[in-house]
């Protein structure tokens, strides 16, 4: 299939809705919301031209295509969905439930300002604010990366029968057109196994989900979600190497750039990474030793790779595009936590840049780092422009 | 399973019971009465979707299951989205035949499952949903839902229910579903015959129970099945089958009873004024009219 092999410009959108398709996934809850929409129409449009027989079901909110989603993985096919911002908070209770049904569905959301006031910039708070509902999460940063990952996704998904999200930044990913190369769909089906879980809803061999538990039953389920979601770093991992056996992509599980010797590394996730690469190759350029640290997995966040990316690493400069108010910059007190009482201590500056979608150009995080590098460290994040 | 529609329903429930003993019910309960003969006649390739009520106290705790097909049980207000994505599933795995049945309190039918209901039933997804309408959040202590009739009272309305019972069977009809009907245990071979109907249509099929409850309502431990023969026989209850939003069928014709004969058998409506009685009885009477209207019958009784 040469013409599949052929670099074609996509928006991040069409490229999720290209990865979702490849995965053949049986059923398709979908509701459309700014700035997702366009992947449900992808998908429409697909199973119009008789290119995708799965099931599309659009009911009337988030909050049902959810509630379709989880008894449709637990039949034992494969569930595909996507949503963004608001309609994500609205499913917030389902997410719960799915990855306590441990039903391996898989959810692109494209990252979008959480209402009120009403906006409709990149902004992660909505993802991050959901990342203890047990789902693994991706941040990709681009729309070639974004198809990857969800076919990647859907892998390691199913194989700790964890939920999984793919999330992209609003506009920066999600309609910015690039080159993408879509795989073969008899690479997609090697990679992919066919989904079968070990227990399903089938009147042929009857179990149930959901009756009630004791509280030794609950603490072991709780238990045994904890262990799924641990063996998730190696297996990203082991589905990213297998990925760029294939199609010669690797995106890791976290990625260093131009860390070789760092004292500074820059800490990242999502589309903001392809900005501070700009910012140093700059940096470097001035005779800087400063680099990139991507967070590509977020949940579960992989501590001993982050670890590893930094070790003898000085000073760490996080740029968060989300805000927990009371608390600060969700990836900066992460990390904190994450690094504080390890062999690797670098001293943690969190800076709340880009909140809301508002622009961070290469310039303001050559700004960023060089006044960081100056600055006392403070436990709390700090407002930057 | 072996049942042809001439087969008595009740002879096969008791031969190859879909509903166990052991189950969790209280004694007495027309919910675990009337599951039993649905789950008979709906038979062993069936799904059951139930939410958070008493059928799902019914159905068991973990290990244990009190009914002999899969049960998912969703979250309390997203039962017809469950079902959709259920029976979607099955048909994306090609399992055309097998059925997908919702069974469902009214709390989480004609309250907080009501939008989700409302949107499967105007894409017509394929399943039966059953209502077990006890009218009211009976297995939280009885308190009140838009099922609760006019004057109960519940534990949310200790004075009375200031408004009347949501009218869901109407409502379901007017989004043009192929079958929107009543029926309750109290008159079994209707309840029967409705379900086999249902069985065997396509699309969106919703059946209303009446669910008298013995603690929720206070009726005597024998008098559930009594008190929803009275619920038909006074009109508060009619028992009646819509197909496609139009063709309606009034099943039980009389109305023979006044409705304080009803209302004596329960304690929710202890102490009910004379006057309060009467509006009752004016408002059953002008929604009998109605429905015989609907129903192409003559003379409204």
């Amino acid at each position: 299939m040469k013409e599949a092999n052929q670099a074609v410009l996509m928006t991040g959108n069409q490229a999720v809705a290209w990865g979702a398709r490849l995965a053949r996934p049986g059923v398709v809850p979908v509701y459309p919301i700014t700035p997702q929409t366009p992947v449900l129409e992808q998908m429409t449009a697909f199973q119009a031209q008789g290119e995708f027989d799965g099931e599309i079901i659009a009911p009337e909110s988030e909050h049902s295509v959810m509630s379709a989603c989880i008894p449709a993985s637990l039949v034992g096919t494969r569930v595909f969905t996507a949503t963004a911002s608001q309609g994500l908070l609205l499913m917030h209770e389902l997410l719960h439930y799915a990855s306590g049904a441990r039903a391996p569905i898989v959810m692109a959301n494209v990252n979008r300002t959480v209402a009120s006031p009403w906006a409709f910039w990149p902004d992660q708070t909505d993802s991050l604010a959901q990342r203890d509902t047990g789902w693994i999460q991706y941040y990709v940063e681009s729309a070639q990366e974004a198809l990857d990952t969800v076919v990647q996704a859907f892998r390691v998904a199913e194989q700790v029968l964890v939920p999984a999200m793919v999330n992209l930044d609003a506009f920066y990913i999600s309609h910015a057109m690039e080159p993408v190369r879509v795989p073969d769909q008899a690479l997609v089906d090697a990679y992919l196994p066919a989904f079968d879980p070990p227990h399903k809803l089938d009147t042929e061999h009857v179990e149930s989900w959901g009756n009630v538990v004791t509280q030794d039953m609950y603490y072991r389920h709780r238990q045994a979600l904890g262990e799924a979601l641990a063996r998730v770093p190696a297996l990203t991992a082991q589905a990213d190497r297998e990925w760029a056996e294939r199609t010669g992509r690797s995106h890791g599980v976290v990625e260093r750039y131009r860390c070789e010797g760092a004292s500074v590394v820059v800490v990242a996730m999502g589309s903001m990474c392809g900005t501070v690469r700009e910012a140093v190759d700059q940096l470097r350029a001035a005779g800087q030793a400063v680099g990139l640290l991507k967070i590509r997995l977020f949940r579960p966040l992989p501590v001993a790779a982050i670890a590893e990316a930094l070790s003898g690493v000085e000073q760490l400069v996080v740029l968060d595009r989300n805000y927990s108010p009371g608390h600060g910059g969700v990836l900066h007190q992460e990390l904190r936590a994450a690094l504080y009482g390890g062999a690797v201590a670098p001293r943690i500056h969190g800076l709340l840049a880009g909140v809301g979608g508002v622009n961070v150009s290469p310039r303001h995080i050559v700004d960023f780092v060089n006044q960081m590098r100056q600055a006392p460290v403070r436990a709390e994040s700090q407002w930057v422009r | 399973m072996k049942m042809l529609s001439n087969t008595l329903p009740i002879a096969a429930a008791q031969q190859d019971p879909m509903l166990c003993s052991g189950h969790a019910a209280c004694p007495g309960c027309i919910d675990a009465l009337s599951v039993r003969h649905v789950l008979t006649v709906m038979g062993h390739d069936t799904m059951a979707v139930i939410p958070p009520s008493c059928m799902a106290i019914i159905a068991g705790p973990q290990p244990y299951s009190s009914l002999r097909i899969p049960v998912y049980q969703p979250t309390l207000e997203s039962s017809a989205a469950a079902a959709s994505g259920l029976r979607r599933a099955l048909d994306a795995k090609g399992r055309h035949g097998t059925q997908v049945l919702v069974l469902a309190g009214d709390g989480g039918t004609y309250d907080i499952g009501f939008q989700c209901l409302s949107s499967a039933a105007e894409r017509n997804e394929d399943f039966l949903y059953i209502c077990l309408d006890n009218e009211g959040y009976m297995n939280t202590g009885a308190q009140k839902s838009s099922s609760t009739p006019h004057f109960a009272r519940t534990g949310s309305t200790p004075a009375g229910k200031t408004s009347r019972k949501k009218n869901l069977t109407e409502i379901m009809a007017a989004h043009g579903v192929p079958y929107a009907a009543t029926a309750t245990a109290g008159y079994l071979p209707d309840l029967l015959r409705k379900v086999e109907k249902a069985k065997a249509m396509r699309g969106t099929r919703i059946i209303t129970l009446l669910i008298p409850c013995m603690d929720g309502w206070g009726v005597a431990d024998d008098a559930g099945l009594q008190t929803a023969r009275y619920a038909v026989e006074s009109g508060a209850f009619p028992l009646y089958e819509v197909e496609d939003g139009t063709r309606y069928t009034l099943n039980h014709t009389a109305k023979t009873r006044p409705i304080g004969d009803y209302l004596a058998l329960q304690r929710r409506y202890r102490g009910l004024p004379a006057q309060e009685i009467a509006t009752l009885q004016a408002e059953i009477d002008a929604g009998w009219e109605a429905l015989c209207r609907r129903a192409g019958v003559g003379e409204a009784a």
